[in-house]
């Protein structure tokens, strides 16, 4: 084997609390098509953030073509020839294209040279695109293509896809994949993020599979089943669920054919979604971020009503009811965006407690709030759940953000919720909090009310759930019971495989 | 390197000290501008903060300070309520001319009656014209989205442009000799919002202003309308989350500041100015932006922010005419305030921190 364009040995990045990274070590040769696969926080961003020069190593080494490559900036990055597509594109869209990328570029040509050559890359690697559009008419699929010819210009070795298909419709993805071939086939490496594994399976020439910061495992996608990277992905130690299903209660929430718009370009619509939830049963539901978990949960809020018929709670319809009516009937959601959307950051616990709690705590009198009474709930909620904190004065941002968790939680939970709704509770946390979080959960279940828990931690999921179910492009599967579930039908009902018709065949 | 790092909590101590230093720069660094423009800078400052209010005529200037404060605090209120909420009536000016305008033609419309019914019907017009005029930008922000910065202040040049109409035709004195103007409402006791207490300063605008003061602080503390104006501003996702609908929050706080601009204008017409004329305003509206602002959008903050603002208006004429200070050199010594202000704010939730950051 040749010497390979870029070989990370050892890469170690830890956070407070956290090891992103934990010796990690891959290799790329030119012209590879390199799949980094993993769940969500298993490390990928870190990753390439450092071969990026966004975040410098704690220790471990990078080469490139033998040297040692050492990017302390983005800058000497590209300059060393990588170039990374984010997610996320930083596109003005008041600009034409030629415009947005003479943005990027150290020393720009003339607007009319860099047209050219925009038009010359656009056509030679088959990305249609005109250089005086403006960017703003574009579609997610273009502005990609802006961003990847953005880098292409830079002729760069190593090209970092970041889950570029996120965004793509299945055409484009098409388009998309053609010109990674053509550039792998000349020479250019590719470092390909994602989750989807059919996706990795036809594209990608080697994979690197992380787990928990740590590498799991090399394959060659093409020789690997989807299933057997699903079982590298989400690890053979799936905890088998710690309590039986329960007795079914009576049925306290059932949607029929929700259906939602996406609520902006990167948001996903919900499609025809049903389930029913019965009392005393926890509803896990699985999946990839941003396949429709915060869009499903803002239907179930009240934060985007839905409409007639969709969502009826013990009989009652209230899919048009907004977020207060709701919770006077019994339904509590719990966002995973704490900061900011769960709790106003600038606002203390007492405030944060009166938040969500006025209603069903009493503390609203005919339009006046009772502060005396609030900030007792706000103590009761620290204490019963041990949230370390001066006191309900402390404004929530200075709260690490498992202990504000901790009280987003509580907050809902001493309410006595009927159904509660609950996404991501336990990300980010450290391990005994999100143990005291998922026993709350557990209580609150035997205790006769219904949950549903959306999170991208599957054992978390399998730990607490009766029933599973994963969203994937904003559709959800038919729930199954969590009991006897195994890895690779997980694997493949949220990895993008399209539903189980896949796993039957 | 200097960066700014954001405080864990906001700091109470320079969210009271911020309003002082402020003043004191803006003091400090005005009286450079004075010296520079050749004038004594200590005795400018001193004409500007200590003549009007113990100076040989203060018995003059006081009561004038009530008349001028009062305005201010009651459009700054009103205004409060939408900025803490993020919504942004710039146009309190515009609202504050129609109520006047409303209230006035209500009172000249009844001219020469004499009833008790009158000054209270003016009242209530003027508020309604303060307030539809600012439901305006309200209902073209929640139906279609519109940016009610515009709006509001566009229809301030609206307002003066029927400002003008009115005092050159319909409202016009027609006993005036021709001059524009309309009828002096000082002249129609029935009209007329007169001192309560002779040489006091103290007409009905200034108990209005005491009333919204505390009814701003009632509401901002103590009311559910209240709690979802402030957690709107300081997260409008966890206030959609929690049940307010935002819609709802724009009519209100811009009905709110309209209303009370509204209220402002009519005790103006039918007090202090007496009379609609073309240059009636003298763009409280906008100077209550500066108030509200420097009482850091808090009820009793606005209150003395309103007191100090009046001040140096005062006594910016008092160093105009005495010492011969251009007017523009006030103007820009209020702008200070402001702008010293704002600056220090900063730190309430910011420190300071030298030395290299780690891009995380």
């Amino acid at each position: 084997m040749t010497q390979p364009l870029l070989s990370l040995n050892a890469l170690t990045k830890a956070y407070p609390g956290v090891v992103a990274n934990d010796d990690v070590s891959l290799s790329i040769a030119a012209g590879e098509v390199h799949a980094l696969l993993g769940e969500n926080g298993a490390g990928k961003s870190t990753l390439v953030k450092m071969i990026y020069g966004l975040v410098r190593p704690d220790s471990g080494q990078m080469h490139m073509n033998g040297a040692p490559f050492t990017p302390s900036e983005p800058r000497a990055a590209r300059a060393a020839g990588v170039g990374m597509v984010f997610q996320h594109f930083s596109l003005f869209d008041a600009l034409s294209v030629a415009e947005n990328i003479a943005l990027g570029m150290e020393n720009a040509p003339k607007l009319s040279e860099l047209s050219a050559r925009i038009s010359a890359v656009s056509e030679a690697y088959g990305l249609p695109l005109s250089p005086d559009r403006i960017v703003g008419d574009l579609s997610a699929g273009e502005r990609q293509r802006v961003e990847i010819i953005r880098c292409l210009l830079q002729e760069p070795k190593l090209l970092i896809m970041d889950e570029p298909t996120s965004v793509l419709t299945p055409q484009e993805v098409e388009i998309l994949f053609k010109t990674l071939r053509k550039l792998s086939a000349e020479g250019t490496a590719i470092l390909y993020i994602s989750h989807k594994l059919e996706e990795i399976r036809t594209l990608c020439d080697s994979a690197t599979i992380l787990r928990l910061g740590k590498v799991v495992g090399h394959c060659m996608p093409r020789e690997t089943t989807a299933r057997e990277m699903a079982e590298l992905m989400v690890g053979k130690l799936l905890q088998t669920p710690t309590r039986a299903a329960q007795p079914a209660g009576e049925v306290l929430l059932s949607l029929t054919g929700l259906r939602a718009k996406a609520p902006n370009t990167f948001g996903m619509a919900l499609k025809d979604i049903s389930l029913e939830l019965r009392a005393g049963e926890i509803l896990g539901i699985g999946g990839v971020a941003g396949n429709g978990q915060d869009e499903l949960l803002a239907a179930l809020s009240g934060e985007r009503p839905a409409g007639r018929g969709m969502v009826v709670l013990k009989g009652e319809d209230i899919g048009p009811l907004g977020p207060t009516a709701r919770r006077a009937r019994g339904l509590l959601t719990a966002p995973e965006e704490r900061m900011g959307h769960a709790a106003a950051p600038d606002m203390s616990l007492t405030e944060n407690a009166m938040l969500t709690g006025a209603l069903r705590q009493g503390l609203d009198k005919g339009g006046f709030l009772n502060w005396p009474a609030a900030r007792q709930f706000a103590e009761d909620v620290i204490k019963q759940f041990d949230v370390r904190t001066p006191g309900p004065h402390a404004a929530a941002r200075s709260l690490s953000g498992g202990n504000l968790q901790k009280f987003v939680i509580g907050r809902e939970v001493m309410q006595r919720p009927e159904v509660f709704v609950v996404n991501q509770p336990t990300w980010g946390v450290d391990a005994s909090a999100a143990a005291a979080i998922r026993q709350a959960l557990l209580d609150l279940a035997q205790n006769g009310a219904a949950l549903i828990v959306i999170s991208q931690d599957l054992d978390e999921l399998m730990e607490i759930s009766d029933r599973f179910a994963a969203l994937n492009e904003g559709r959800l599967s038919d729930p199954r019971p969590a009991q006897g579930i195994t890895v690779e039908e997980i694997g493949l009902m949220m990895g993008g495989a399209h539903g189980m018709e896949v796993a039957h065949v | 390197m200097i960066a700014l790092e954001k405080r864990p909590e906001p700091s109470r101590t320079f969210s009271l000290a911020a309003p002082l230093l402020a003043v004191l720069a803006t003091m400090l660094f005005g009286g450079l501008l004075f010296a520079l423009l050749g004038k004594d800078p200590l005795e400018a400052i001193r004409t500007i903060f200590w003549e009007p209010l113990f100076g040989e005529f203060a018995f003059f200037y006081r009561p004038q300070l009530l008349i001028k404060g009062a305005p201010l605090v009651l459009i700054a209120i009103g205004l409060s309520l939408g900025f803490k909420a993020g919504i942004w009536n710039i146009g309190a000016e515009g609202q504050y001319i129609m109520g006047a305008l409303f209230g006035a033609g209500v009172g000249l419309a009844f001219y020469p009656m004499e009833s008790v019914f009158i000054f209270p019907l003016m009242v209530l017009a003027g508020a309604f014209g303060g307030w539809i005029w600012a439901m305006i930008p309200a209902v073209l922000k929640v139906k279609f989205g519109t940016n009610e910065i515009l709006v509001s202040l566009m229809l301030v040049y609206v307002a003066e442009q029927f400002l003008a109409s009115m005092s050159l035709g319909l409202m016009k004195n027609p006993e005036g000799f021709g001059f524009p103007g309309s009828r002096n409402l000082q002249q129609y006791a029935s009209a007329h919002n007169a001192e309560l207490i002779t040489g006091s300063g103290m007409h009905w605008g200034v108990v209005a202003a005491f009333i919204a003061v505390i009814f701003g602080y009632v509401l901002l503390a103590r009311h559910r309308l209240g709690f979802a104006i402030r957690v709107t501003g300081d997260a409008p996702r966890a206030a959609a989350f929690s049940g307010v609908n935002p819609a709802r929050l724009v009519l209100f706080c811009l009905g709110m500041s309209g209303l009370l601009a509204g209220l402002a204008g009519v005790f103006e017409v039918s007090g202090p100015a007496g009379q609609v004329t073309i240059d009636f305003n003298v763009g409280y509206g906008f100077t209550a932006i500066i108030v509200a602002f420097l009482g850091r959008l808090n009820p009793v903050g606005i209150l003395l922010a309103g007191g100090l603002m009046a001040l140096t208006y005062i006594g910016g004429d008092i160093a105009q005419s005495k010492l011969g200070l251009p007017a523009a050199a006030i103007q820009v010594f209020q702008g200070m305030l402001l702008f010293f202000l704002l600056a220090f704010d900063l730190f309430t939730n910011y420190r300071l921190r030298l030395g290299r950051t780690e891009v995380a």
